[in-house]
């Protein structure tokens, strides 16, 4: 792993872990940008260009955006008196060491079994629309109707209710 | 260690995060927030293992995460207006609160 890479992982690790640590709702709103960014930036690295602007699009233009939206619809940017974390976090903190500890060692003890293609791939945009359009069809249809049923379910789940009950 | 394994673990830690805080989290957005880095890592795992794999020029790992992106989207918008739905009948948007289904 490359230095810059090193660097961009641990923007992305330290930028997810104050997202989950904060006790503001907006500073971990700004700390998950980070790690979108981060994240995003991995992808660059790792050649997957189009997967990189898409995630910048999609994640820091699209969700991080609903997301304070949704923070400041609902007033939880003030830390409650009992505070931000539930009574049992000793208990999730325990059980995702343990998720990391396995995940980990499968990775370790595969580390020889793994395979390494160093000879960078050879895409372009226009090869990702050709798969989109030819062998990958179907799925992209399915996913416009997903996403179709998802907007007009959104809209339908948030409306209010009286206009509802009209 | 290879280039793959680093991503990987890379990965294992972000998706130990994102458990680890919709465990823990008190408000459901933060829950949902790490949903979605949990999310993040399995596209980090896809394009790894694209990138590194015996035939990238198939591009099978990449639509996956281009089609798991679009989910995601989905994903958050549906679970935000369920948020905002919840907050509207309870105002409260703590999920140590929401113990019971009727209103």
């Amino acid at each position: 792993m490359s230095i810059p890479i090193f660097v961009i992982s641990v923007l992305t690790v330290a930028g997810a872990l104050a997202a989950m640590t904060l006790k503001n709702t907006i500073h971990c709103v700004l700390a998950l940008t980070v790690a979108f960014a981060g994240v995003a930036l991995l992808f660059l690295g790792l050649d997957a260009q189009f997967v990189g602007f898409a995630q910048i699009l999609v994640y820091i233009g699209a969700v991080v955006i609903l997301v304070v939206f949704a923070v400041l619809l609902t007033r939880s940017s003030e830390t409650p008196e009992e505070g931000s974390h539930s009574r049992t976090w000793f208990t999730g903190l325990a059980i995702s060491a343990g998720v990391f500890a396995v995940l980990g060692w499968a990775v370790l003890a595969s580390v020889n079994g793994l395979p390494n293609e160093t000879a960078a791939p050879d895409v372009n945009v226009h090869k990702i629309g050709n798969a989109l359009m030819g062998r990958y069809v179907l799925p992209l249809e399915i996913v416009a109707l997903l996403l179709t049923a998802a907007t007009i379910g959104a809209v339908i789940v948030a409306m209010h209710e009286k206009a509802r009950t009209k | 260690m290879t280039p793959l394994a680093s991503y990987l673990l890379v990965a294992a830690l972000l998706f130990a995060i994102g458990l680890g805080g919709a465990l823990t989290r008190r408000s459901a957005i933060l829950v949902l927030i790490g949903i979605e880095l949990m999310l993040n890592a399995a596209n980090l795992n896809l394009i790894a293992f694209w990138r590194y794999g015996p035939h990238p020029e198939a591009l099978t790992g990449m639509m996956f995460a281009i089609f798991s992106i679009a989910v995601a989207a989905a994903e958050a918008a549906v679970g935000l207006g369920l948020v905002i739905a919840i907050y509207r009948h309870a105002q409260t948007t703590d999920v140590d609160k929401m113990n019971r289904m009727k209103g």
